[in-house]
């Protein structure tokens, strides 16, 4: 079907999440006309949820309201390059979000910083322990970026987004109740932390006393009203504990529609165009820049849209899968190692521990909870202990975080209980109170390696008739062992706290596309300094095509033990930053290979 | 997907009415007005009296008319006033178009009908409505047929107008009362003339007409209730500072309240264009208006129906407008003190809880906060008991409600 050309815009951007949102916000705000194209439906608190019927597990967390429909695309997946991949038909270990606000209307709003020394990791790790102690295959790098060069760009993520938390480090000063191995703040969280219930009050006060430095999870969900800096509201947290895979009606969480949209949406050079799906970024006849996109509309009719600048803002696999579909940048290749487009893709390491205790004494009232209520420490995270002895790298945060109490998942039993009946109703109803069950308690990194990595499926296609993304994932001996030790070490603050029975669920490979984890994509379009091994430069701008940036944790060399999106809003204002500030100016590569 | 439709939402799109309202991002990016030109004055008058407000349709074109006025005897069309010859006011003199603004008289000498608010523009002088004129002058022509007169016999008579002006209408340009200070009397200019706030806000007779002892006290019109607006502290807006009147004007937010509904686009089209220095004189003059209060006690806080209400609210309602009524400055407002909530006729109140509301976006106040409906939840009694429990907690006594009102207003605003 032949396009039909639509007027020329300054800006084209792919995709109206976080990224998108605060690109669109910038670069309209600098006086360009922009375009943001939308794969999903147009959402706001309003229309898209309400107190009275938000609260619905069934509808949103089990039968997936505010997620991609297979039906819209999916991707292949397999643990080997000896394996064929085949599609996955419904989300499992990750969740894309459908719509405007993407993965910021349904998460959490935990929203950490990486550790200095993670945009440094290979030269770190390399000069404290030697180049021969990390694994042959891993193939993690610096970023090109430092955690100072950073710091403004997240200090203004976080006061967007009016994060609650307690500082640890201000301006290089060790602050008490904060985390002290967090890198220096400029300035203090917008907002206090939010309260903690019984059972994360408990593990602070069980991890203190065993000598760790516990301190408050940084949190999107707001301890009190806070206006931010765009002068849009949000109101205090109710603690309802619906916040992951839901939308917060009570306008507490932070989320594009809470926090920018109001304001975008009143701006006269923005326009959004939803139920749209970008099917290939379009470049000249060198393929040295782009000239704008083709999407479908909801119709089934194709458009293009000229733009002299494209911003790609989508979730990971789909940055990576339209950089290949639109054949930007060289694609990986394992076998030779070379390549670009695919290579570095990572996930997290996540594991639990459930915890029973005396029902006659501990009641925890797990309903009472928040997206990013918790206590943590992170003495077990990045490089903040010396892995010498253990003979593995990386690591993870580990807490009482416990979001909901929520009636369909909340159902923790202990083991030997029956999968079913009376006795494991019984069994629910006992434990219900005095059981603990953290979810992603122990948040481990997971570093890059030559053979997990995103291509294109040869055989499946989507609804266009173009390939699917393909994943090529496992988890390595370094992750594993990771785990072994963080998860033993997240169990034993539960047994101070008085645990009577403590089960560890350590994350064990191979890596199961079905087991929820997290929605930690990240990888496949990497930053760095060198264009043979790295998609975009320190800028997130392509080394192949200058006048195209892509947004997201897909720029992530390799995955921290944090969460992403403080990381991914920091690097979207820095790269802004550069767009209004040098690009402008001067349109072309902002390094020079 | 298929079911799904691909919009094209634009910054201009989103607002409620596009005419004026870039917002001040855009606003400031205008070139500088000449506020000294008949033209620019006539602009800034006509954005005093909200002409836009009427004369524009919804998603219309500037002042082409089109959008029908409710009113209590059947719907009455705003008329084209562009300057266009066949459709709009091209054809008319400055005369016609002063005497119709000021004296409800058409080019052709029929009455017009007071949806038409000329009882309150008659306040104005000449010298303004003919700036209006100018300005009007000035917009684009847009061809854009109007029947105004869509009212059942005998109210579609205009001639009948002659006696309603006979009783009600008072001619007369604003005369200053020199005992006030200056900005009292800005105000009341403002108010009483091209703001007509009282158009909306004071009782009517059965015929259509102001009960003048009862200005500003509060009516239902186009299915909301238009709150007493006194400085009475149990029915009107007394707890408010002249800075929160302001603050409510110009960005439809302050820390009780929020506007939506009508008032929602007053101050779109109206009042957040209006200078600080005249929002202030509209709330010195607000402040200075008496109003009734109220000495009726409280129902019984055990009484089934208050019981059932205190659950309803506790369940649905705590969450976000907080146990004990104040919600959350700027974003949820206070039930609490609130003169929509204790008002005479429950109208608003029903309405919001069976439909929701959307609270105004402004450039001041861009978060635009939504109270979701809650009429396809509750039953006809549980909204007349929640209600009823708002109505009778926090300082505010009223009457309780019959589910049998609820249901009425079901059907009015549906």
């Amino acid at each position: 079907m032949t396009a039909r050309t639509l007027p020329r815009k300054d800006v084209v951007i792919v995709g109206l999440g976080w990224t998108g949102a605060i690109m669109a916000n910038e670069l309209a705000g600098a006086g360009l006309e922009v375009v943001a194209i939308e794969r999903g439906p147009w959402r706001d608190t309003a229309s898209t949820s309400a107190p009275n019927y938000v609260q619905d597990e069934l509808r949103y967390r089990i039968r997936h309201e505010l997620f991609l429909r297979p039906g819209q695309t999916t991707f292949t997946f397999r643990n080997k390059t000896n394996q064929t991949a085949l599609p996955i038909r419904t989300w499992g270990a990750f969740m894309p979000g459908n719509g405007v606000g993407g993965g910021g209307l349904h998460w959490n709003a935990e929203t950490w910083r990486f550790l200095p020394s993670d945009f440094v990791l290979r030269t770190h790790l390399t000069h404290r322990y030697g180049k021969r102690f990390l694994p042959a295959d891993m193939t993690i790098q610096d970023w090109g970026i430092t955690y100072d060069e950073l710091e403004p760009h997240y200090d203004r993520f976080e006061y967007l987004c009016g994060t609650c938390g307690t500082a640890g480090n201000l301006r290089g000063k060790i602050q008490e109740g904060g985390n002290p191995f967090e890198g220096p703040r400029s300035r203090p969280y917008p907002n206090p932390p939010q309260q903690q219930p019984f059972s994360h009050t408990l593990f602070g006060k069980a991890a203190r006393e065993m000598g760790y430095k516990a301190f408050p999870q940084p949190s999107g969900n707001m301890s009190r009203e806070y206006t931010n800096p765009l002068g849009v509201r949000l109101g205090p947290c109710t603690y309802c504990g619906f916040c992951e895979w839901f939308v917060c009606a009570n306008y507490s969480k932070a989320s594009p529609q809470t926090t920018i949209l109001p304001v975008l949406m009143r701006k006269q050079n923005f326009q959004l165009r939803d139920n749209s799906e970008v099917t290939q970024i379009n470049t000249d006849s060198a393929g040295r820049r782009a000239t704008g996109v083709t999407f479908v509309d909801a119709n089934g009719e194709t458009w293009e849209q000229p733009a002299d600048l494209v911003i790609l803002a989508a979730y990971t696999i789909f940055n990576i899968q339209l950089l290949l579909l639109s054949r930007i940048g060289k694609p990986y290749d394992p076998v030779a190692n070379e390549g670009v487009i695919g290579r570095n893709f990572t996930h997290q390491t996540t594991s639990d521990v459930t915890s029973f205790f005396d029902r006659s004494k501990f009641i925890f009232n797990p309903f009472i909870a928040s997206g990013s209520i918790g206590m943590a420490i992170d003495e077990f995270n990045g490089d903040n202990f010396d892995h010498g002895p253990h003979r593995f790298v990386g690591g993870g945060y580990m807490g009482q975080m416990q979001t909901s109490g929520r009636p369909i998942q909340t159902t923790p039993v202990p083991p030997g209980t029956p999968k079913w009946g009376a006795k494991w109703k019984a069994a629910v109803r006992d434990n219900y109170l005095s059981a603990l069950k953290p979810g992603t308690g122990v948040h481990g990194s997971m570093y890059s390696y030559r053979d997990v990595y995103v291509d294109l499926d040869p055989t499946y296609r989507d609804r266009f008739g173009r390939p699917l993304a393909r994943i090529t994932i496992d988890f390595h001996e370094n992750e594993l062992k990771q785990n072994i030790f963080l998860t033993d070490k997240f169990a034993e603050i539960f047994k101070a706290m008085g645990a009577q029975q403590i089960v560890k669920e350590y994350r064990r490979g191979p890596y199961d596309i079905t087991d929820y984890q997290t929605t930690h994509l990240c990888g496949g379009a990497i930053m760095g300094t060198d264009p043979k091994t790295s998609a975009l430069n320190r800028y997130l701008q392509s080394w192949d095509v200058p006048n195209l940036f892509v947004m997201g944790a897909s720029a992530f060399p390799q995955n921290a033990g944090y969460n992403p999106t403080d990381t991914v809003g920091a690097l979207a204002y820095w790269a802004a930053d550069a767009i209004c500030t040098q690009y402008l100016k001067n349109p072309g590569p902002l390094v020079h290979a | 997907m298929r079911d799904a439709l691909s919009r094209v939402i634009t910054g201009a799109a989103s607002l409620l009415a596009t005419a004026c309202t870039a917002g001040f991002a855009a606003a400031d990016n205008l070139p500088a007005r000449d506020a000294s030109s008949q033209v620019e004055r006539g602009r800034y008058l006509a954005v005093l009296a909200d002409c836009t407000g009427c004369h524009t349709a919804p998603g219309g074109e500037s002042f082409a008319g089109g959008r029908p006025i409710e009113t209590p005897f059947g719907k009455v069309v705003a008329a084209n006033i562009t300057p266009d010859r066949d459709t709009g006011i091209g054809n008319w003199t400055d005369e016609q178009f002063d005497v119709a603004v000021r004296l409800g008289r058409a080019a052709d000498g029929s009455w017009l009908y007071p949806a038409m608010p000329y009882p309150y523009y008659t306040r104005m002088s000449k010298g303004e409505v003919l700036a209006i004129r100018a300005y009007l002058s000035s917009v684009a022509a847009v061809h854009h047929k109007v029947t105004s007169n869509q009212l059942p016999f005998p109210f579609d008579i205009r001639a009948g107008m002659r006696l309603w002006d006979a009783f009600y209408f008072n001619p007369g340009p604003f005369k200053p009362d020199p005992a006030k200070s200056a900005e009292w009397n800005r105000g009341a200019y403002l108010v009483n003339g091209p703001g007509h706030c009282a158009a909306c806000h004071t009782p009517k007779t059965h015929l259509g007409g102001d009960r003048d002892h009862q200005t500003l006290q509060g009516y239902s019109v186009q299915g909301w209730f238009a709150p007493d607006i006194t400085d009475s502290t149990t029915l009107g807006i007394g707890n408010w500072t002249a800075t929160d009147v302001v603050a409510y004007l110009k960005s439809g937010h302050n820390r009780f309240a929020a506007a939506s509904g009508p008032m929602g686009e007053e101050v779109t089209n109206s009042s957040s264009q209006m200078t600080d220095s005249d929002l202030a004189a509209i709330a010195t003059f607000l402040k200075n208006v008496p109003g009734e209060s109220v000495a009726t006690r409280p129902l019984d806080s055990h009484a089934p129906v208050m019981m059932a209400g205190a659950a309803i609210y506790q369940d649905l309602c705590s969450a976000c407008h907080n146990a004990d009524g104040t919600g959350v400055a700027y974003l949820i407002p206070s039930l609490a003190g609130a003169s929509s909530v204790a008002s005479r006729e429950p109208t608003s109140i029903l309405r919001v809880v069976i439909h929701g509301a959307q609270s105004v976006a402004t450039a001041h106040e861009p978060t635009g906060p939504a109270m979701p409906a809650f009429g396809w939840q509750l039953s006809d009694a549980q909204i007349a008991a929640v209600a009823t429990y708002i109505r009778n907690s926090w300082g505010h006594a009223a009457p309780a409600i019959e589910a049998s009102a609820v249901q009425k207003a079901r059907k009015a605003a549906g």
